[in-house]
């Protein structure tokens, strides 16, 4: 499922083993205590890394869990109670308070591109995996704070639009091309260590925690407002 | 303080400021209002603004040795406060200026410093010398709701998560990549003739200087909007 360790400063949550990763109300739960933990633990100079082993980084919601409601309005409303479940986890990474670095060694499809879209670095690989909305070839509709996650954290509208309106499957050398992905590499041992060493970086800088993350909320204030995030008005001052 | 002058229909405004950072406090400010408010009262059609400065600084910040000359540190916040009050004043002069504007950036820019440049309708920068600093998140300062939507109508993605989320020293080329510098130059000279030249070009356009300024105000509709700034509406074209 996934695991938290921590190494040094850094938080590394992994999903385990070789399957799609996908989130169902169980794993969604599991993310949410560990982010919790993250949170609880944080210090200066923390950072979090979210990997994920195998072929995939995460495809999504599991959708067999939906289906295997037995019926059509079944499976919606399961998927609906996913969607739902799902919320907090976008919100507690939008206000993690220290630097979040994704490290996609695989593909990250739908709500598993958008958790990876949820933090503040993308890294990828460039020979392997793609990022894919797949909710337009799939015919789902698009959460409404999936939307305002692209809205607000890809600037460019024609990348919006390849995403969600053509299904686009983006490969890593034009992810990093187009602004999506901070960096691409050529292999999963290079993405790893480079999202190690980004993390390992931005860690060093020691920034205020709740600062970090109030300015972050701020970058995305409609995704905030949907997520029921708000603002604090906070000043420590070093002046 | 400042200086403007007047060079055919070019309005030249130098940035001298408090020292040479050019700091900014509210004497400062408000005579940089007011050497605005006297180029409002002499535009005409074809008028243009292109401010420039001298030295190793186009502007670094707010001036903090008068704002802690002060016995406490209420008082201090206090004319940060104010500091901070004046300098959204010259921002909302810059913005319903009716004319276009040009910043010629020689220098570094950092904190409350940033924002001049970035308030001028195009941005040319050296490519030798000068960084853009975004410096709250190294001190420990959330940004103001009001800033951050200022931010968020110069840029957005990554480009706007860099400005902000990174505290980087961002120079000339970068700020290029990201959209917000619209041409960079070598040498003092060379930037502040490309600036002259570039407001120029732009004043020869013979734009109607009310209509243009409203329709700038709807650049920042956020900001105008939370300043509770009217626009206006003009249907009068001149076909």
């Amino acid at each position: 499922m996934c695991t938290l360790e921590k190494r040094g400063n850094l938080f590394i949550l992994t999903f385990t083993g070789e399957d799609q990763h996908r989130f169902n109300p169980n794993v969604i739960g599991s993310l949410l205590s560990l982010l919790s933990q993250v949170k609880a633990e944080a210090t200066r100079g923390s950072a979090l890394i979210t990997q994920a082993q195998g072929k995939f980084f995460s495809n999504g919601f599991d959708l067999d869990w939906a289906q295997a409601a037995g019926s059509e309005q079944g499976a919606a409303e399961r998927l609906h109670h996913m969607v739902d479940l799902f919320k907090p986890v976008i919100a507690a990474l939008l206000s993690l308070p220290m630097p979040t670095v994704a490290a996609i060694t695989g593909h990250a499809a739908a709500g598993g591109f958008a958790l990876a879209l949820s933090h503040d670095y993308l890294i990828m690989r460039k020979d392997r995996g793609v990022l894919y909305m797949s909710e337009v070839d799939i015919a789902l509709t698009i959460p409404d704070y999936f939307n305002a996650l692209f809205r607000e954290k890809i600037g460019d509208a024609t990348v919006r639009r390849d995403f969600l309106l053509r299904g686009l499957k983006m490969k890593g050398d034009e992810a990093e091309k187009r602004g999506v992905v901070e960096a691409a590499y050529g292999g999963e041992a290079e993405v790893r260590q480079a999202s190690l060493r980004l993390a390992e970086n931005l860690g060093k800088r020691k920034w205020h925690g709740e600062v970090y993350a109030e300015i972050r909320k701020g970058l995305y204030p409609q995704l905030s407002a949907i997520l029921g995030l708000t603002h604090k008005a906070y000043n420590i001052a070093r002046l | 303080m400042c200086s403007l002058e007047k060079r055919g229909n070019l309005f030249i405004l130098t940035l001298t400021g408090q020292n040479v950072e050019h700091r900014l406090n509210p004497e400062v400010l408000s005579s940089i209002i007011s050497a605005l408010s006297r180029a409002k009262a002499e535009s005409t059609r074809g008028s243009a603004l292109v401010t420039v400065s001298h030295g190793k600084f186009f502007c670094n910040g707010f001036d903090l040795d008068w704002v802690n000359a002060t016995g406490s540190k209420q008082e201090a916040q206090q004319r940060f406060d104010y500091s901070l009050d004046c300098l959204t004043q010259l921002v909302q002069a810059f913005i319903s200026l009716p004319m276009p504007t040009v910043a010629a950036v020689n220098g570094h820019a950092a904190a409350a410093g940033v924002v001049i440049p970035l308030c001028h309708d195009y941005v040319v920068m050296r490519r030798d010398r000068g960084v853009l600093y975004v410096n709250d998140l190294e001190m420990g300062l959330k940004i103001p709701e009001l800033y951050m939507a200022f931010f968020r109508a110069k840029t957005s993605g990554w480009a706007l998560r860099d400005l902000v989320l990174r505290g980087l020293k961002i120079k000339g080329e970068e700020l290029l990549k990201m959209g917000i510098m619209d041409a960079v130059y070598d040498g003092e000279e060379g930037v502040i003739n490309a600036g002259m030249k570039m407001a120029d070009d732009l004043a020869r356009r013979k734009w109607d200087g009310e209509v243009y300024a409203e329709i700038r105000k709807g650049l920042y509709s956020e900001f105008c909007g939370m300043l509770g700034i009217a626009s206006k509406a003009i249907g009068t074209p001149k076909l």
